[in-house]
């Protein structure tokens, strides 16, 4: 590779940097109108329903995976576990399920 | 209830650096095949820290496609991250510019979602900053570590592993699903809009997880106020 990819780098860290530093930087100290607050209060649960679905089903080529991957995961959180076992539970789930096949 | 800090912090990041093991190996491997160097490969992960955009950035590489293409194409796939550090910024403790500046560079998928459904409000700064370290730390040191061994795990491990990063947010969502109609119906919404985005091809990936957002956040509130509650 020739220097275009450092230049590549450093335009890929730029603007991946943008909008992750301008709402947190410029909104600091600033009260916003409730209705945006709400809003705001309302993405974080909004977000792991779009980053949770559908891509949770098409980890793999073989749907499988994704489909008892997710009803392991959901199954174990439902349960009661903590983060980390909901996490290293599907591991195991899927990689005993790949052992049979 | 005293706040929790660093250390506290990198407990709760943990979850995100076994998912990123995978992902991160599997990137340093690849971008080993695309030519990219040990150094290149390590830079990208340490200056641009974005799993997505740094896994097609690769295939666009592969694919000839100009430099001021790919770095398009990673804003657009970034910019959800907006909308994340603004709903963010209401949940953090109140700190100095230069410090905010600089943990935003750690606010990925995982960990906003890591520090976004704590319970407490007015996180603390070196909180964040303890999630942000170890979830950062797994990331570049295990690109380097695909590069440098240049093979992957077991395949079964593989695909095993690949849904780790889901199980995760499933593990952050389900426990303030229980009982609370307004958090299942924010996520349920937003994912049937994303899925329909997905399959109609209306919207690409990054652009379809803003949107949905978005909407469901939008809707949810107008329905909570129309309905007169809080």
């Amino acid at each position: 590779m020739g220097s275009w990819i450092w230049w590549t780098i450093l335009g890929m860290a730029i603007v991946t940097y943008i909008p992750r530093a301008i709402p947190l930087t410029f909104l600091e100290g600033r009260e916003l109108p409730s209705s945006i607050q709400n809003i705001l209060r309302n993405i974080p649960f909004a977000v792991l329903g779009a980053l949770i679905f559908p891509a949770i089903f098409f980890i793999q080529d073989n749907i499988w995976f994704g489909v008892i991957g997710a009803a392991a995961a959901f199954g174990i959180a439902l349960l009661g576990a903590n983060v980390m076992i909901v996490v290293l539970g599907s591991i195991a789930v899927l990689a005993v399920y790949s052992l049979f096949l | 209830m005293e706040q929790r800090g660093f250390s506290a912090g990198l407990k709760a990041g943990v979850s995100i650096a076994i998912g990123y093991f995978p992902v991160a190996l599997t990137f340093g491997l690849l971008a080993k095949t695309t030519g990219l160097s040990l150094l290149e490969a390590t830079a990208m992960s340490i200056f641009v820290f974005a799993g997505a955009a740094q896994y097609i950035s690769l295939t666009l590489i592969t694919a000839g496609v100009a430099p001021a293409v790919i770095i398009l194409n990673t804003f657009i796939v970034n910019i959800r991250h907006f909308l994340m550090t603004a709903s963010l910024n209401e949940k953090m403790q109140p700190d100095a510019r230069w410090k905010k500046a600089l943990y935003a560079f750690g606010i990925t998928d995982e960990s906003f979602s890591v520090l976004a459904i704590q319970k407490e409000d007015n996180l603390r700064t070196t909180f964040a900053a303890g999630v942000i370290v170890i979830s950062y730390g797994s990331w570049v040191v295990f690109t380097a570590l695909g590069h440098l061994i240049g093979a992957n795990l077991p395949e079964f491990l593989q695909a095993a592993m690949s849904i780790a990063l889901y199980a995760l947010f499933v593990g952050l969502l389900v426990p303030s699903m229980r009982g609370n109609r307004k958090v299942v119906s924010l996520a349920a919404i937003a994912a049937l809009l994303n899925s329909l985005f997905f399959f109609t091809g209306w919207l690409t990936t990054g652009w379809a997880i803003l949107v949905s957002t978005l909407a469901s956040a939008i809707i949810i509130e107008l329905i909570a106020s129309k309905g007169g509650r809080s």
